[in-house]
């Protein structure tokens, strides 16, 4: 179902190839088992390479003592954080940017201190997985065991044990820059601040206020495919790398950095990517095998169990909210306060400044105070995990938007209206809307069937929510078309296709250039074969690397246009192109199509070939909104989803059907992270559920259809009006199913997950007589 | 994972001794569902493994109205949900067994595998316990037959000695007015390990009105799953009403001795079993009456 909004570029315009959803072009290979996936290498002399993983949360490391496993038959080196050339040139340090190579080798092979259960210590290679594992019960690792810091309270303490004893605080009222360093020793590795106007006088003007705390608990992207990489270093020095991963320029650069060497000394090839969402935006092992394949002198190859996924990568980040919400009798809010405390897990950088920024933004309110911390603790370095932050904020936020609505006797969504930002209101970073479908998005869920709809039946509820996504991009993309003599373009490409974006691209080319779809052959090269990318996250792909294959086929009409003046003797200028025909202003009769231009290029001077680079950013702002309908089991607890609504203003969808997918998808995860994923700590902690059977993510049995409702606002900045589609369908519907579930209930669930006994026991708490 | 030997024997004599296996660690394999996962992740070592599926005693699968049931230990998880006759006679076990895992799972998955991995949450053993199955074992002293109920002995462990394989599980044939059910809770829906588990039998009077005899037994709260003894002697005479099924319910919750894990509170488990039970017994008095 697609609503068209208002007449923007994207809206008004009407297309031939974008807004259609042919097959994607690497369809074939990937049902037929062709596609090539991290795991897929195999060649020669191929070693397989296995890490050993801290047992222990929290401790020093003595020594390691790795002869026992060098003497083992089959087994060709063994590695340590030591043979980091970074390692032994620089110590860990926070002081130039608190994000740095220094840490990354750190994290993937520890050096000094282990970090958290999983972090890893040593690696192997041998000629068979087999011995490369039985080697590593040979290595042996002298701990000094210190006190486990495992939650942001612990790591808040008093007095609570260090992580990193050269870990100074930073303050900063700016999400891209690393703000000022106070120097204050504490496992606070930052705190980002947004204010605007006067928060006291906001809340006195208010009649009605609700302010409530809300936790939300660890939770990983759940990709199907684990990490898994091949590294080969040649004699030449130059190291060739395969892998599965968001950004290979991105990988080039990690290993370039931790092995000290040229970055034009390594090549990283890209293999197709088995499901990321922001966890395969670094990689852990790249290093590891470059130095094993340094010191063995043969290609190593290592794959990740799913255990080791689960503790040796990055999850995103446990949190705790309190937000606070004032509201006149009319409903119009007066003033927000949101405190957010995110754990970074093992060094520095959750996405605080995600939550911090977006939390409240959907809303035009005068006086805000946002402050958010960035916390250290004894887990998982965390990662990016789709819209990295900010379905943390809104679980809060629209919780107590949902509370407040009841308070006010208002309807929720007219509450949530009534507020709405619009272009121009400024945002609590300061920065005012562009050109947004806040409204609109909110005005298609209050108007939808489902809204409305009667819910029949007994312990049901309805719940809404609205989600605010800033999206990234901008980082920079390369994009070059090849014209061939057969009329087909190859549109060559640095971007990893997590999602069909070799589809979307190649759609926005072809329709610049008047072919169909299946005529574009889009190629994800490595990073010798093309410009400079950044990684495919923040949902910039179709905008970003979009708009520099446009710019490059728009080269491409130009460079043809030539060729077509010379054939037809005329001036470049009049050649006109429209619906993929060249002809000349002057004699219409002298016109070619784009095939038949194609077949005459190697006489008219030679191939067409056009590279174009796109860094302007842009993709923005946008709102996703959830209707759900839940069933709570009052005697079990349990939650059964009946019917899910989700609506999104994507600017304009390139590709309605793997939109609806991005849709589906990104929901389903918010329900996952809603009801029952969650990392299973021992106090020690130590993981209890590290595999799929016991880290509960949804699967096809337990959701219905999810409609996705496709809003178009176009995005101004670029010329189809795209706005970026992959993250913000993760943000409602935290808080959405736990609205839903409080009108089931009876019962407000602060913390998640809303596992059935903690529904219970909700229920029991707040409502004593019911039970 | 360690090198170690596979070893396929074709009869039960020769499978019995190459589990003996002079002094080597030595597992049986069935449908592997457990087993090779378990090595995978370390949870033991072993020197052989014997698979059992080529033994023609543990492939048996018979099942009449006048003998029962006997399931040899190698039989998949469908061949015995598909069987009409077994649907009809002991739909209880056909709860259980259509619920553990996926269809792949369930292609491969044993009854007899499920028993010997003895765990607490072992989706058919509560559904045999209710059913009175007893175990068929042979080994290098020969010959004998352990209740369902005594078979495990803790988490992962029973009673088969060194040397002995489970060839089949015998259930005898159901009564008049007799039913049987199993339910499961787990968070989602399918796909995943029981918070608690129970199954439940009975068999009613002549009028379906009074309960002559029930059993209930639950997984997934103690060191292996147990029978709810107190609840069963409450039950035992009295009229099947909603009232009685309430008050055996409270009484099941006495049985458990569950722990906190990631799978659930010791609180919500105890809940639970009270649920369970209650909807365990409706579903198996339905079924003695014949209204389900």
């Amino acid at each position: 179902m697609t609503i068209t909004g208002e007449r923007g570029v994207g809206a008004s315009r009407s297309y031939k190839v974008v807004g259609t959803s042919p097959i994607r072009h690497d369809g074939v290979d990937k049902v037929t088992g062709r596609a090539r996936y991290g795991a897929d290498i195999n060649m020669a002399g191929l070693l397989h390479g296995k890490i050993l993983r801290s047992p222990h949360a929290h401790a020093r490391i003595r020594s390691i003592d790795t002869s026992k496993a060098e003497a083992l038959p089959g087994v060709r080196a063994v590695a340590t954080a030591k043979d980091f050339p970074i390692v032994q040139m620089q110590e860990l340090d926070f002081g130039g940017a608190q994000r740095n190579s220094r840490m990354m080798a750190d994290n993937d092979l520890a050096y000094r201190k282990v970090l958290y259960q999983g972090h890893a210590v040593a690696a192997v290679a041998a000629t068979s997985p087999h011995i490369a594992e039985e080697a590593l019960e040979l290595i042996k690792v002298d701990y000094e065991i210190l006190p486990t810091v495992l939650t942001w309270k612990d790591a808040m303490k008093e007095n609570a044990p260090l992580l990193h004893e050269s870990l100074t605080k930073r303050f900063t009222m700016d999400r891209s820059s690393q703000g000022k360093d106070t120097g204050v020793r504490s496992n606070v590795a930052s705190q980002i601040q947004f204010k605007l106007g006067d928060i006291e006088q906001g809340f006195r003007e208010a009649d009605v206020t609700v302010e409530r705390e809300f936790t939300t608990q660890t939770v990983h992207q759940g990709y199907i495919e684990p990490f898994a990489c091949t590294a080969s270093w040649g004699p030449d020095g130059r190291v060739t790398i395969w892998t599965s991963t968001q950004g290979i320029f991105g990988i080039r650069e990690t290993v370039a950095g931790i092995m000290d060497i040229a970055e034009s000394a390594v090549k990283v090839v890209p293999m197709e990517v088995g499901g990321a969402f922001g966890g395969k935006g670094i990689g852990y092992m790249e290093p590891v095998a470059a130095v094993l394949s340094k010191k063995s002198g043969h290609p190593v190859k290592m794959v990740m169990s799913r255990k080791e996924v689960f503790l040796g990568t990055g999850p995103t980040s446990a949190a705790f909210m309190r937000c606070k919400i004032g509201a006149d009798k009319s409903g119009k809010i007066t003033a927000a306060k949101l405190h957010l405390v995110y754990e970074a897990g093992a060094y520095p950088g959750s996405p605080v400044g995600g939550g911090a920024s977006t939390g409240l933004s959907a809303y035009k309110i005068d006086n805000v105070l946002i402050d958010g911390y960035d916390v250290v603790c004894n887990k998982q370095k965390t990662q990016a995990y789709r819209a990295p932050g900010h379905p943390q904020a809104a679980f809060a936020v629209e919780q107590v938007l949902d509370e407040l609505a009841e308070k006010l006797g208002m309807d929720p969504m007219d509450l949530r209206l009534k507020n709405v930002a619009r272009q121009g209101d400024r945002a609590p970073t300061g920065v005012p809307h562009a050109r947004v479908g806040f409204k609109e998005v909110m005005e298609a869920m209050k108007a939808h069937p489902h809204y409305s709809a009667p819910l029949e039946g007994i312990n049901r509820g309805r719940g809404i929510a609205v989600g605010y996504r800033l999206n990234g991009g901008g980082s920079g993309s390369s994009a070059t078309i090849n014209v061939n003599a057969d009329g087909t373009v190859n549109v060559i490409t640095g971007s990893m296709d997590l999602s069909g974006t070799r589809v979307s691209i190649a759609m926005q080319v072809a329709e610049v250039l008047g072919i169909a779809a299946e005529d574009v052959l889009p190629q994800v090269v490595d990073t010798d074969s093309v410009g400079w990318t950044g990684g495919s996250g923040g949902s910039r792909i179709t905008f970003d690397t979009g708009r520099a294959a446009i710019s490059g086929a728009e080269d491409v009409l130009r460079k043809m246009a030539q060729r077509a003046a010379l054939l037809w003797d005329v001036q470049a200028e009049d050649v006109q192109f429209k619906d993929g025909v060249f002809f000349c202003a002057k004699n219409p009769k002298d016109k070619l199509s784009f095939k038949e231009l194609a077949g005459k290029l190697m006489a008219t001077g030679g191939p067409v070939t056009c590279s174009a680079m796109d860094k302007q950013g842009g993709v923005g702002a946008q709102l996703a909104g959830n209707i759900v309908d839940v069933k709570v089991d009052p005697e079990t607890g349990k939650v059964d989803i009946l019917r899910y609504t989700a609506f999104l203003d994507v600017g304009k969808a390139v590709h309605p059907a793997y939109v609806e997918g991005q849709i589906q998808g990104g929901t389903l995860q918010g329900i996952g992270w809603a009801l029952n994923e969650e990392y299973f700590f021992t106090p020690a902690g130590a993981m209890a559920n590290s595999s799929f059977l016991d880290y509960r993510m949804p699967t096809t049995l337990d959701l219905p259809m999810i409609e996705a409702v496709i809003i178009e606002v176009a995005n101004p900045r670029h010329p189809f009006g795209v706005r970026g589609v992959g993250e913000g369908p993760i943000v409602p519907p935290l808080a959405a199913v736990a609205n839903a579930v409080y009108r089931a209930t009876g019962a407000r669930m602060y913390g998640l997950p809303m596992s059935p006994g903690a529904i219970l026991e909700a229920v029991e708490e707040q409502q004593p007589k019911k039970r | 994972m360690q090198d170690f030997e596979y070893v396929a024997p074709t009869t039960l004599a020769e499978a019995i001794r190459l589990m003996n296996g002079n002094g080597l660690r030595t597992k049986a394999l069935a449908g592997g569902t457990d087993v090779l996962v378990q090595m995978r992740g370390r949870r033991f070592a072993i020197d052989r493994l014997v698979d059992v599926k080529n033994i023609p005693e543990l492939n048996e699968l018979s099942c009449t109205e006048s003998d029962g049931l006997t399931v040899g230990a190698a039989v998949p998880c469908c061949n015995i949900y598909e069987d009409v006759i077994i649907q009809r006679l002991y739909p209880g076990l056909v709860d259980a067994a259509s619920l553990i895992g996926g269809i792949q799972i369930q292609s491969r998955a044993t009854i007899g595998g499920n028993l010997c991995n003895s765990a607490p949450s072992g989706d058919t053993i509560p559904a045999l316990m209710v059913q009175d199955a007893t175990c068929e074992i042979a080994g290098p002293n020969g010959r004998r037959t352990v209740p369902v109920v005594l078979f495990c002995t803790g988490p992962g462990q029973n009673v088969l000695q060194r040397g002995e394989i489970l060839v089949a599980l015998r259930l005898a044939a159901p009564k008049a007015n007799y039913g049987s059910h199993f339910l499961r809770f787990i968070p989602r829906n399918e796909m995943d390990i029981a918070v608690v588990n129970v199954g439940a039998s009975v068999l009613l009077d002549h009028a379906k009105r009074r309960i002559v005899s029930a059993k209930i037994a639950l997984g997934s709260v103690a060191p292996t799953p147990v029978l709810a003894r107190k609840a069963m002697d409450f039950l035992a005479g009295k009229e099947a009403t909603e009232a009685t099924i309430e008050e055996a319910a409270e009484a099941a919750k006495s049985a458990a001795r569950p722990i906190d894990d990631m799978r659930g509170t010791i609180k919500h488990r105890v809940h639970l079993v009270g649920v369970l039970t209650k909807r365990a017994l409706q579903g198996a008095i339905l079924r003695a009456r014949g209204e389900e």
